[in-house]
């Protein structure tokens, strides 16, 4: 007899079959069709992609002096699952390390909270960077030590001291980095600060990879697709800088036991002769493994070596930004050539009182500014800003007065190619607002026309100035590199900049530019050789003045416009007019007169004081 | 050719045979994929792993042949005495055979090694079909059912003494064919719930409830077993006002501790929930002897075992081996360690989930061809599947195996006698068995168990060992007319 009254269970079977390929089917939809997490998981699984790394560019001063080359290093890696009988001695003293350190690197290598990416079955970094010689002795004994190998790496060299806040630097990427742009991977190198970074493109070039089948034991099983998908590394650009090294070099002398900066441009193209930032720091200590102990040391000095003065520095331009005052007042008709106010040792209008040094009153446009008289530049400030004929409220003349500073090339970035340019203070009307209220006057705000008060500019837009006045009119923008190999600049670098001046007054600011050197502030920059155009400034600062100075020469057809900041320097005429001197001198003439050279040699020599 | 074996001929269930045909070829594509090798694209080669399968799909046909000429008769007189045999082989196999990755299940003959373990699930099948055949037996004896439980747990606890864990729970299996036979699926039941305590107990017991210092897996295993004993109660003793009691005082508690909890003074009250399972333990004793009743004995057992589950939970876990432990762990989602434990699954899964929608082709995967996916040809020979044939393919052999199942249970329900019956549903077991442990770990739904994928997972004992099983299943079912004919 056949037992039937359990035959409806063959559903349940039926069901239960059904409900277990039901669900899998969820299941395999999940995995393969919602997601392509997996996919990628399963890419960065079975090909290693070997990466190729191009040489980086080189770097070349104006007149083809190599600055900075590359040169091969070693990176030393180890595979955490092939250590074994290492004779931990030995291996310390090879590599120079003590045991600890050696046990802490291993700790923190298979610490996935400090090596995320961490894996025993791979290549990982153990020590970074090591120079030729400690290599050497390493790779002799690299037999002995299981589970370490070498892969070469290159470092950057620098063949002079000198210019190390234009060149910049490499080094490993951070993670900000990688987030920013998907081209890094852990361990890459980038230019983190100067032309390293702002050509980062250019010099790096582009990774090759080579696209290898990897089997779990990390076993290659040669090209995928033999080779398709392999590509061959571009190699970067060489760069040449417009910088002439020679110059750099002097600058960088003369600054010596400084702070400030020193800024040359060819006012012709824009060209960015040397820029200097002082103090300075050894790129070539930077290299490879001490960049990261030299920067700790250089980030917590109180003198801020790492700051590059030339464009990140923002200072009060002093005098030297009355020739823009001039240049402004007499475009807009407030002052005429002839114009003269009185300056009995400064300004003194509705119980405001600005000093001046002893010159003879009342004194006209040529002569103001060849003594500097800060009484002239006040009242053409004063009567512009009342000017209600002109201007219906001060707010509109201000406005003007701003927009004329703007199209000089203040209160904005310049745009060199340079990272990290700060864009300096040009106040207007809202900002004036903001301290004084709606009602402010002319009074208020008068020593901006001296280049004090709330102004600031940075050197290189001091040095803009000294080219835009060398032009008579307008300024290419500054660049500090003047070729890219087998590319081209920018087209905002060779972007010519006009001033809405009129020539005629530029030359008349040239002439008091002149009478400033033959007959005025700048006296000590006169030479037998070219007309040199000059314009001192002291800018007040509580405590020590800054010495400032703004020039170019010759006066014909000039090659260089310089400006000269020394923080605390006194006088424009005690720092300032001799640096620029000197370094018109050997830019012009390519080297320095036998008195020039000594004079060199005691300003290299003049330490100045700070307090921190 | 006489006249029965003609008439047999005639008899045979080719869908079944169909589906067969497609399951081994596709196995052997599959196995195809998983051992081939970019170096050495020659997947004939005896040398390879592919080309032994092609050998033993091929062998497997004419094995298949051979058993088709096999009468039923044989087995009903021989089933016994090839379960000793089979039994004595299994035992012997513990102490001759080698050690192979620590498990002592293979027996190496000439140039193959077998695994009797394979052969063992067709000498128990026919070993119950014979015993439950017997005119006087009845699964409702307890001396019957026991017999029973001891056929199929000696060859268990054999193959477990080969180290051969995942082989030995496939005999789990044959408590579905009993519960098709007649087993109370109280049983099943309680074997269902029993997994239930112990995934929500392990996985939730040391996560609090929000707000409250209560263990989500405690709360969650007592008041399942709350559920659970009202629910039989209601089922197998039928009296609607102890239910309601029951459910009355169970539930009444558990949400005014809940409340007090949440909204007075929070504290543990497990213990509480304990005690009202206790009470109704007592309180169902009381009713067993008042109405003379002996189920409620029955559901009080389950009461007191569901309660106190949780507690020994944590004490059988501890003795777990470590390297279960960390596979359930894993599984349960508690420990998180891709390259660790987890690596298996966790590669299973880049590998299947990579195939995408179509898969990469044919020999085009990367992650099972370059060894990512340990296993990769046998245990864990979905993958394969799943990232050269994408999604598709995938689906593709799931409903194969369920029409192949399903053809199974339609082929046995038209079996004449115990016998076949028992046996078909054996075979439907032991396939339900390994289809859902081996795709579910894989697919990371099911703890990492090693059992191959019946005609998929690479080698001779597999493919051989499931032929044989379903092939002595076909003769009898195309004996099925004789029979009729017979009498």
């Amino acid at each position: 007899m056949i037992e039937t009254s359990y035959h409806n269970r063959k559903y349940i079977l039926g069901g239960v079959v059904l409900f277990i390929v039901i669900t899998f089917t969820v299941r395999l939809a999940y995995l393969q069709l919602m997601s392509d997490e997996y996919k990628t998981f399963a890419d960065s699984n079975a090909f290693l992609n070997n990466v190729i790394f191009p040489a980086r560019g080189a770097i070349y001063d104006r007149n083809g002096d190599l600055l900075v080359y590359n040169q091969p290093a070693y990176d030393i890696m180890v595979v955490m699952r092939e250590v074994k009988d290492l004779d931990t001695l030995d291996f310390c003293e090879t590599l120079g390390m003590s045991k600890d350190e050696f046990v802490m690197r291993m700790n923190n290598i298979s610490d996935r909270t400090k090596n995320p990416g961490y894996s025993p079955y791979m290549q990982q970094i153990f020590l970074s960077q090591l120079p030729s010689k400690d290599f050497s002795v390493f790779q002799e004994k690299l037999f002995r030590f299981k589970g370490f190998y070498i892969r070469e790496r290159s470092v950057r060299r620098y063949t002079y001291p000198y210019a190390a806040h234009l060149l910049g630097d490499v080094a490993e990427v951070s993670q900000q980095d990688i987030l920013a742009n998907n081209y890094y991977m852990p361990g890459d190198y980038i230019g983190k600060q100067g032309v390293e970074r702002s050509y980062e493109e250019e010099l790096r070039g582009v990774k090759g990879v080579q696209v290898l089948l990897r089997d779990a034991q990390g076993r290659i099983h040669g090209h995928y697709k033999d080779g398709a998908y392999d590509r061959k590394p571009v190699p970067g650009k060489n760069l040449t800088l417009s910088i002439d090294i020679e110059l750099q070099k002097l600058g960088e002398r003369l600054m010596q036991g400084k702070l400030g900066a020193i800024v040359a441009i060819e006012p012709s193209t824009g060209e960015i002769l040397a820029m200097v930032s002082a103090p300075n720091y050894d790129p070539r200590k930077m290299e490879g493994r001490e960049r990261g102990k030299r920067m700790g040391v250089m980030l917590k000095d109180p003198r801020r070596p790492m700051l590059n003065r030339a464009i990140q520095g923002t200072y009060p331009p002093g005098s030297t930004f009355k020739t823009a005052q001039g240049l402004t007042f007499l475009q807009e008709g407030i002052v005429k050539s002839w114009t003269s106010y009185p300056c009995l040792r400064g300004f003194r209008h509705a119980h405001r009182k600005i000093g001046c040094h002893g010159h003879p009153s009342p004194i006209t446009f040529v002569p103001a500014m060849g003594t500097s008289c800060n009484g002239y530049f006040c009242w053409g400030l004063y009567y512009m800003l009342g000017d209600r004929n002109k201007y219906s409220t001060v707010h509109d003349a201000i406005t003007v007065w701003k927009d004329y500073m703007v199209a000089m090339g203040f209160g904005y970035k310049l745009g060199v190619d340079m990272p990290g340019e700060a864009r300096g203070l040009i106040p207007n009307a809202q900002f004036y607002d903001k301290i004084y209220g709606p009602s402010w006057s002319a009074i208020n705000v008068l020593p901006i026309s001296i280049g004090q008060g709330e102004v600031t500019l940075t050197p290189l837009q001091i040095a803009n100035l000294g080219a835009t006045i060398a032009n008579r009119g307008h300024y290419i923008t500054p660049h500090v590199v003047k070729n890219v190999e087998g590319g081209n600049l920018a087209d905002s670098l060779l972007q010519r900049h006009d001033v809405p001046v009129d020539k005629k007054y530029y030359e008349l600011v040239v002439a008091g530019m002149r009478n400033a050197v033959t007959s005025g502030t700048c006296s000590s920059a006169n030479n037998p050789w070219y007309e040199v155009c000059g314009k001192t400034g002291t800018a007040q600062n509580r405590g020590h003045d800054h010495s400032v100075f703004m020039g170019f020469a010759p006066r014909v057809n000039p090659k260089i416009a310089v400006a000269v900041y020394v923080e605390n320097g006194g006088w424009g005429a005690s720092y300032g007019v001799p640096i620029g001197a000197l370094m018109m001198e050997q830019y012009i003439r390519g080297e320095l007169c036998k008195a020039s050279m000594k004079r060199a040699q005691t300003i290299q020599g003049k330490y100045i004081q700070y307090k921190f | 050719m006489n006249q029965t074996e003609k008439s047999i001929f005639r008899s045979i269930d080719w869908v079944i045979i169909l589906l067969y045909v497609i399951l081994v070829v596709w196995g052997w594509f599959s196995v195809c994929g998983a051992s081939y090798d970019f170096s050495d694209p020659n997947i004939f080669g005896w040398e390879s792993n592919s080309g032994k399968q092609l050998v033993w799909g091929g062998t497997s046909f004419i094995l298949a042949t051979f058993l088709m000429l096999i009468e039923k008769r044989f087995y009903e007189a021989g089933s016994y005495f090839i379960y000793v045999a089979v039994i004595i082989l299994l035992l012997a196999t513990i102490f001759i055979a080698p050690d192979t990755k620590g498990s002592h299940s293979w027996l190496p003959i000439g140039p193959v090694k077998l695994q009797p373990a394979e052969f063992a699930k067709f000498a128990t099948a026919l070993a119950l079909g014979k015993f439950m055949s017997e005119y006087s037996f009845s699964l409702r004896n307890t001396r019957d059912f026991l017999t029973v439980v001891g056929l199929i747990v000696l060859p268990m606890a054999l193959i477990i003494g080969q180290r051969e864990t995942g082989s030995a729970l496939v005999f789990f299996a044959f408590f579905l064919m009993l519960y098709r036979e007649g087993m109370t699926g109280a049983l099943l039941f309680t074997g269902f719930i029993t997994v239930v305590y112990f995934v929500v107990g392990i996985r939730y017991g040391d996560v609090l409830m929000s707000y409250l210092p209560v263990s989500v897996g405690e709360f969650t295993v007592l008041l399942l077993a709350m559920m659970c004993t009202i629910g039989l109660v209601w089922v197998y003793c039928r009296d609607i006002a102890i239910v309601k009691i029951m459910a009355a005082v169970g539930f009444g508690t558990t949400a005014f501790m809940l409340l007090f909890s949440f909204f007075v003074i929070p504290f543990n009250f497990c213990p509480v929930m304990l005690v009202v399972n206790i009470l109704f333990v007592i309180y169902m004793m009381f009713q067993a002897f008042y109405h003379k009743l002996f189920t409620y004995v029955l559901v009080s057992l389950f009461c007191v075992f569901s309660s106190g589950f949780y507690y020994i939970c944590d004490t059988l876990f501890d003795h777990l081996k470590p390297h279960q432990r960390i596979r359930i762990e894993v599984l349960l989602g508690i420990e998180d360690d891709p390259r660790g434990a987890g690596y298996n699954v966790n590669q299973a899964k880049i590998a299947i989930g990579s195939g995408g929608f179509a898969g990469k082709g044919f020999l085009n995967g990367t992650q099972t061809k370059l060894k990512y996916v340990p296993e990769q040809h046998t245990d864990f020979i979905f993958c394969t599947v799943g990232e050269e044939e994408g999604f598709i393919g995938s689906v593709g052999v799931l409903i194969t195996y369920l029409f192949f199942i399903w053809r199974l249970i339609f082929l046995s329900e038209r079996q004449p006698d115990t016998l076949g019956r028992v046996y078909g549903y054996s075979v439907v077991s032991i396939f339900i068995f390994h289809l859902f442990i081996n795709v579910g770990m894989v697919l990371g739904l099911t703890p990492v168990i090693g059992i191959p994928l019946p005609f998929f997972s690479y080698g001779g004992s597999n493919v051989w060992g499931f032929t044989i099983l379903l092939f002595i299943f076909l003769r009898m079912d195309a004996e099925r007319g004789l029979k009729q004919e017979k009498y």
